[in-house]
């Protein structure tokens, strides 16, 4: 079928008036919200930074010079590479893959107590339970974790009674309320896609594999996991995205010596007044998460299709 | 291949909170046999079923498979093996990889799997067809991949839940014949549940039709459906005419029923009513369709009724007589097609004779609904 068959079907099926506002919205969407922005952020990563009278002027050409920097530091610095950017990069890479798999681990039990459970009241206000604390919002949550982790926060004062520990634990240094707080910001993008998923699970299946002898682990490792595949994907991709690119919790509950990728990229563009350099060192953020997790899909031999199911 | 194993239900009840699903069920099945439940849906053949293959353990009461009492045993860990109504294959395996999940659970090779499900693919005629995913099957192959699959774990005895409903006719009427073959070659005990009677006869040794949680009779194909045991057996199990009225007189196993339409009839006490029944009972008296014949002799007698024709339909090989009965009911008369010109006219009186010892007379009681 041709380009123009497909339009005219299109608007058959839909109507001039529904088909126009829809195609209108999605465009308007994709191509002013989403594609046009994140081109200027490309472009602007690739120029020199230069103060505003001198912007388009023979001095504005495009240069790499930003993504040098990342690399391989200012000029004429005592180590051959960016030891600090770098480490901080892998460090926040690292500690959103380790949000995702916590984030699995808790939800995957979950979601699937609640996508084979058939309905009934306990199972929806379960879910309420789920939602309501998204009422609030992120700041306060993240200051709320603060207060529950700090040395004289809940945790701390609970253990201090009961005689567990003598001297308060920094969970806020080790990073402990981080995780935690990153890890909970995330949980319902989790449990969603996988519940979705495990809901349209014929009970047989499991039934019947129990009837043939198997044990829980391999139930699970054979006929439920392949099943939610595709949900426990997109649900990954969507912590790891998010945890990666958070900005507000690491601000607010990270220790005082980890600093999160995305808040070297604020300082560039913020205090540091340093858009290119910003916007280079977000694209390489961007282009690694991409990558990370089209990568991780192969491994998984999920496929893109699979993800909108 | 193993021989089957007896089934014993011993006086089983299973409720589900103030609900009883299955009533003080006692049935033995033998070794080797082919058993099925009976009935229309909701009467708790299923949970019968889930009891025995220990999805459901019973309220009250024993199941024994081979004279042990299973108990607290899990489906897992149980001599049976489950086919499911919609079949459950593993939609994500391979058809060989469905068939042999049994032993991949007990952790045979990969090499000894494949070889096993080669041998069951042979035995279901669906040789080279391992390598594909069961969404690429037609629904016959589907139904002989999951009796594959449930007879690889080489079970004692196999549970069938209503396994052929979601087949077309054809291939239904098919598949009982290879499900009844596939039975006498493996010699294992069948527990088949149904809620079409022809499926029922045509393969069973043995029938236990139930209605509402209870077991109202068991026996052979032919003692359900020539000598029921209930009114209820004698309207669900195939089609019948039922006549209600009060006995009138009692001549050894004979009864003769006078009916408030069609008279006094004559007709057989049935066994399990035999010595129970006086002069004066309500009573239920039921006529097959086919044991109805257009009288030649006009005079009446007890084996006789007239009654006011309807309308006819012709299905072939058998002509339908629909007749005016009691209650706006119709009695339908079910005649072979010999090439005759048709005999009944719309409208007209027409009288009908039959046997007395095809005519089955009950205590009066419930009927299945249609």
């Amino acid at each position: 079928m041709n380009i123009a068959q497909l339009f005219r079907d299109y608007f058959v099926k839909n109507g001039i008036g529904l088909g126009t506002f829809l195609l209108v919205a999605v465009l308007f969407w994709v191509v002013i919200l989403i594609i046009l922005p994140q081109l200027s952020m490309l472009d602007f990563s690739f120029r020199h930074h230069l103060p505003p009278p001198e912007m388009g002027g023979p001095k504005d050409t495009y240069t790499i010079e930003h993504y040098k920097y990342l690399v391989l530091g200012a000029p004429g610095a005592d180590t051959s590479y960016n030891v600090v950017d770098l480490g901080v990069f892998g460090r926040t890479l690292l500690a959103a893959f380790f949000v995702t798999i916590l984030d699995l681990i808790l939800c995957y039990p979950l979601a699937y107590y609640l996508g084979q459970s058939k309905g009934g009241g306990f199972i929806r206000l379960l879910v309420l339970l789920l939602i309501i604390p998204y009422w609030i919002n992120e700041i306060l949550r993240a200051f709320a974790f603060r207060i529950i982790f700090g040395d004289s926060g809940l945790i701390n004062e609970v253990m201090l009674t009961m005689g567990l520990i003598s001297d308060p634990i920094d969970f806020i240094r080790a990073n402990v309320a981080l995780y935690a707080g990153l890890g909970y910001a995330y949980i319902l993008l989790m449990i969603f896609p996988i519940y979705n998923v495990i809901e349209s699970l014929d009970r047989n299946q499991i039934e019947a594999a129990r009837d043939m002898g198997a044990s829980w682990w391999r139930i699970h490792w054979r006929v439920v996991i392949p099943y939610a595949k595709p949900g426990i994907s997109s649900g990954c991709t969507m912590v790891f995205m998010l945890s990666a690119g958070a900005l507000a919790a690491p601000q607010i509950l990270g220790g005082p010596s980890s600093l999160w990728f995305t808040q070297i990229i604020y300082q560039w563009f913020n205090t540091g007044g340093n858009w290119p350099r910003g916007a280079a060192f977000a694209v390489v953020l961007l282009v690694a998460c991409i990558v990370i997790v089209l990568g991780m899909m192969r491994l998984f031999k999920v496929k893109i299709g699979d993800i909108g199911k | 291949m193993t021989k089957g194993v007896d089934v014993d239900l011993e006086n089983v009840w299973i409720r589900f909170g103030d609900f009883v699903a299955v009533r003080e069920a006692n049935v033995n099945i033998k070794g080797g046999e082919f058993f099925s439940f009976l009935g229309p849906s909701g009467c708790g053949k299923t949970t019968i079923l889930r009891s025995v293959s220990g999805f459901l353990e019973p309220s009250d009461g024993k199941v024994r498979i081979g004279g042990k009492d299973m108990a607290g045993i899990g489906p897992n860990k149980r001599p049976t093996a489950l086919i499911f109504q919609n079949l459950a294959l593993f939609p994500l395996m391979k058809v060989w990889e469905n068939i042999t999940f049994s032993m991949e659970v007990k952790g045979a090779s990969k090499a000894e799997r494949r070889k096993r499900a080669d041998e069951l693919l042979d035995m279901i005629a669906l040789p080279d067809q391992g390598d594909k995913l069961p969404s690429e099957l037609s629904g016959g192959q589907k139904q002989r991949v999951a009796i594959a699959r449930a007879l690889c774990a080489e079970p004692d005895v196999l549970l069938l839940d209503e396994p052929l409903s979601a087949l077309d006719l054809k291939l239904r009427q098919h598949m009982r014949t290879e499900l009844r073959e596939i039975q006498q070659r493996v010699g294992i005990t069948f527990i088949y549940i149904t809620h079409d009677q022809g499926e029922a006869l045509t393969m069973s040794d043995n029938v236990a039709v139930m209605r509402a949680g209870i077991i109202d009779q068991i026996g052979t194909g032919h003692s359900v459906y020539n000598d029921p045991a209930t009114p209820f057996v004698a309207s669900f199990v195939g089609e019948n005419n039922v006549f209600r009225g009060k006995i009138k007189s009692i001549d050894g196993d004979m009864a003769l029923v006078s009916t408030n339409r069609t008279g006094e009839l004559l007709a057989r006490i049935a066994t399990s009513a035999q010595g129970k029944m006086n002069v004066g009972d309500s009573a239920m008296m039921f006529i097959r369709p086919e044991a109805c014949n257009i009288a030649e002799d006009i005079s009446p007698a007890a084996n006789r009724f007239t009654a006011r024709v309807k309308h006819e339909e012709f299905e072939g090989q058998i002509y339908n007589v629909f007749l005016e009965g009691a209650e706006g009911k119709e009695i339908k008369m079910s005649l072979v097609n010999v090439g005759k010109q048709r005999q009944s006219a719309e409208d007209n009186n027409l009288t009908l004779e039959y046997m007395p010892d095809q005519a089955v007379v009950l205590p009066a009681g419930e009927l299945a609904s249609e």
